[in-house]
């Protein structure tokens, strides 16, 4: 795709990079071309040292195994597995990360504290811990123990967390499925060592371990979030500025990047407590700004702008005018360092197991946040001392939009409706049509599929139906930066039906205008937001969440952890739109049975559609179907 | 008239000439439609192991090819315009005359109509100024494809290089020296 098909803003920063011969992610995508047919469909396999073996999809003279005897089938679903534990591994992991993070401030021995008093009872009654008469540090001691009780019991119960999370229905249907997990860092294990050599070569049972792998991602997806509002707060709807204009040339401007708000919320508390360091140096203010999903975690909580997507974090760089890139965990491009060695930008990495050569490693410990935090906001100021009076290259494109979408804010804003009975309002409105359906957009922009803006063009044949969106992720930036998340996307985008509800919940809510479309209900890990309100209203309605009218959507598939998420979306029921092609196209048997047999299962099915207006008419027509098979 | 190199030394063998040239000649030329197709699409390339090598067989398009004058039915041609031999499927009667006669194995049987399958040199690309599929998928660019006086020149220039290094006094002048230059760089020593 060329440049010219991006939106303004990146196209003027990959301008300015080619003026400043920078290489960028699209030059790289260019030269990758073309790309392994064989790793596209899946048949490539380097498990053991007999191979590489690869599978040709056109072969009519029997080379159709490995030299194992692995068909493409066998090899396929092994590495559809082996993606899945790569996302699955990077939720657990940060949700441990997260769990560890609260014991060590329970403890006295890290820098914080519980900020949402509510959400920790709400989820220490869900675990089963008796309140009564016991502190809050008890009480979140207890929560804490029953997070980790999901990383390391061997009685095979059902987690903690899934139990907490999963809707009744679900959970029946998996055990007698067999796929209720128990530990999660087994689930990590079983599957590695099924799909090394020798193993499980069945591609049915390796289906059903990704789905497994799905559901276990989906228990990292669901404790990151309770415990991150537990200690930082659940997110309320507030008004928000995004894209690359959010940089102010004049500031200290630091670059929030990553997923682990556990680092980003410190920085944030010391770029105000640095502010006289800042002033001193002449900078009008500390400025942080987020990228990717630490940024959306900073925005949901503190109304930080959105900066930036994934697919822009090299971009931002190019301004010359991000002082201090800081970085935690997952997405994080090699590039970056490089592009940030070009200017004054300090790129610094912050976590034992995410180095980047060229990077200023600052080793971030929980226990330490406030001497790590204060050093990094420091070493920002130092950078724009350096870079003051420089030229930079800021494109002023900005939007304004809210976000916030937690479930608990949503239900505020019903409360307010019908406090009684919340969520009746929305089911009244979905039964009469108002609202034809609901879709949930999660995941990366991919350098491939932004030359027909995928997400945003789907989102409007949906939004024109009738269709409430939610999203989260750096599909809430793309949004955020199209002007869909604001109130005035309502009137330009909604069809008559949705318009109406979301004006009167916009009235209901105290706001000027309606609410706006598309709710970004948060980062990566907050898919488990949109699940918790499916599960709400499929419990409310007495019905599996299969039989909702709805479906979600990865349209700009990048990595694993989509894999993953779309796998717990699938063992959940739901129909899973994808884009670009997943690498399970050379197995005949994976295909068919996660776009076809899997529905008759689950409920669910993988969906795969590159064209945008053609995948929202297949989202349509399947909302239709369980429209019908409702009665409404 | 270009016609299409390979220069072994930089294949990996990973086959991706080959799936390009299968989709190329599908019904749809879509990698992840052509896998769904009833008739699979046939490849007419195809990396063979040689020593410590792979090299990847196509024909060669040979300007006077045996296979032509095999064949009975003038069912195999040559055609100047694109420099290039094909099969006439409506002659060709699949007694694989042409095969015994090519010295490159570069024919195969189709597996459902029985008559003779070769490398077409995609003309349809060819037509639209495009290099062949094998060319285009290779990675390492050991298909190339361009004019033989263009590739045996550059095979010249290399051999003259390498005799002028190895008459020594030259290492480590670049290969583009002028030859006033060389000169220069020799004057007094």
């Amino acid at each position: 795709m060329s440049r010219a098909t991006m939106d303004r803003a990146s196209r003027a920063l990959m301008d300015q990079a080619a003026r400043a011969g920078i290489e960028t992610g699209m030059d790289r995508l260019e030269a990758q071309q073309p790309q392994c047919g064989f790793g596209q469909l899946g048949t490539c396999c380097r498990i053991c040292y007999m191979g590489p073996c690869r599978i040709d999809p056109f072969s009519s003279n029997g080379h159709s195994r490995g030299v194992c005897g692995a068909t493409a089938d066998v090899i396929v679903t092994r590495n559809l597995l082996r993606e899945a534990v790569g996302g699955a591994a990077s939720h657990i992991g940060h949700a441990r990360h997260v769990a560890l993070t609260l014991r060590a401030a329970l403890a006295g021995d890290a820098p914080y504290r519980i900020a949402d008093r509510d959400k920790l009872l709400a989820v220490a009654q869900g675990l089963g811990i008796a309140i009564e008469g016991k502190a809050d540090t008890a009480i979140a001691g207890e929560v804490v123990a029953k997070a980790l009780e999901d990383f390391s019991r061997q009685d095979g119960a059902p987690g903690n967390w899934l139990r907490l999370r999963t809707p009744k229905r679900e959970f029946e249907m998996w055990r007698s499925l067999g796929l209720l997990v128990s530990n999660v860092h087994n689930e990590i294990e079983e599957a590695m060592h099924r799909t090394s050599g020798g193993n499980d070569a069945d591609p049915v049972n390796l289906l059903l371990a990704t789905l497994r792998m799905g559901i276990a991602d989906g228990t990292g997806l669901c404790m990151a979030t309770d415990l991150q509002d537990i200690m930082f707060g659940t997110p309320q709807v507030r008004p928000v500025q995004a894209n690359v204009g959010v940089l102010e040339a004049g500031s200290v401007n630091v670059a929030m990047h990553g997923h682990n708000p556990v680092l980003s919320e410190k920085i944030l508390e010391w770029a105000t407590r640095l502010e006289g360091a800042a002033a001193e140096a002449g900078a009008a203010r500390v400025n942080v700004v987020g990228v990717c999903c630490t940024g959306n975690e900073l925005t949901m909580r503190h109304g930080v702008p959105m900066a930036a997507h994934n697919l822009q974090s090299d971009l931002l760089l190019v301004t010359g005018a991000v002082d201090a890139m800081v970085v935690d965990v997952q997405c994080i491009w090699p590039g970056s360092a490089q592009v940030a060695s070009c200017f004054d930008t300090r790129f610094i990495t912050t976590e034992a197991n995410v180095k980047v050569a060229g990077a200023t490693h600052v080793a971030f410990e929980p226990e330490h946040a406030d001497e790590e935090a204060e050093r990094i906001i420091r070493m920002a100021i130092g950078a724009f001392t350096a870079r003051k009076g420089k030229t930079v290259h800021i494109p002023d494109e900005t939007a304004s939009g809210l976000a916030g979408f937690s479930v608990e804010a949503i239900l505020a804003v019903l409360k307010k409706v019908d406090p009684a009975d919340p969520l009746k309002p929305v089911i009244d409105n979905i039964v009469n049509g108002n609202i034809f359906g609901a879709v949930g957009f999660a995941g990366c922009p991919s350098p491939k599929m932004r030359d027909t803006a995928m997400a945003e063009t789907m989102a409007k044949e949906l939004l024109k139906k009738n269709v409430l969106i939610v999203s989260t992720g750096c599909m809430a930036h793309i949004f955020a930066q199209a002007g869909m998340l604001s109130p005035a996307a309502t009137e330009q985008y909604c069809g008559d039906g949705l318009k109406a509800v979301l004006t009167a919940l916009g009235r209901a809510a105290g706001l000027d205008g309606p609410l706006p479309p598309i709710w970004h209900m948060g980062s990566c890990v907050d898919n488990s937001r949109i699940v918790t309100l499916l599960g709400a209203l499929a419990e409310k309605l007495g019905v599996k969440i299969s039989q909702l009218p709805a479906a979600g959507s990865a349209p700009e598939l990048v990595q694993e952890k989509a894999i993953s998420i779309g796998s717990w979306l699938l063992a959940l029921g739901l129909m899973v739109h994808i884009a670009p092609v997943p690498r399970v196209l050379g197995s005949p048997v994976a295909t068919k049975v996660l776009t076809q047999d899997l529905e008759g299962i689950t409920g669910g099915r993988a969906f795969v559609e590159l064209d945008p207006v053609k995948a929202a008419a297949g989202m349509l027509a399947h909302i239709a179907v369980k429209r019908a098979a409702l009665g409404i | 008239m270009k016609s299409v190199f390979v220069d072994i030394e930089r294949c990996t063998a990973c086959k991706s000439c080959e799936i390009a040239c299968a989709v190329e000649h599908s019904a749809s030329k879509s990698l992840f439609a052509a896998v769904f197709e009833e008739h699979r699409p046939q490849k007419r390339i195809h990396v063979e192991k040689a020593l410590a090598f792979a090299y990847p067989v196509r024909c060669v398009h040979c300007a006077d090819a045996p296979c032509v004058a095999a064949c009975p039915n003038g069912a195999m041609a040559r055609e100047t315009a694109l420099g290039r031999v094909f099969v006439n499927e409506e002659r060709c009667q699949g007694c694989f005359m042409c095969a015994m006669v090519c010295q490159f194995g570069a024919i195969s049987a189709h597996p459902r109509t029985g008559i003779a399958v070769k490398c077409d040199f995609c003309p349809a690309r060819l037509e639209r100024g495009l290099a062949p599929a094998c060319v285009e998928a290779c990675p390492t660019k050991a298909l190339l494809y361009g004019e033989e006086e263009d590739l045996s020149r550059a095979k010249r220039s290399a051999a003259a290089l390498a005799v002028a290094r190895a008459v020594g006094r030259t290492a480590g002048l670049p290969a583009d020296a002028s030859p006033l230059g060389v000169l220069r760089s020799l004057g007094g020593k």
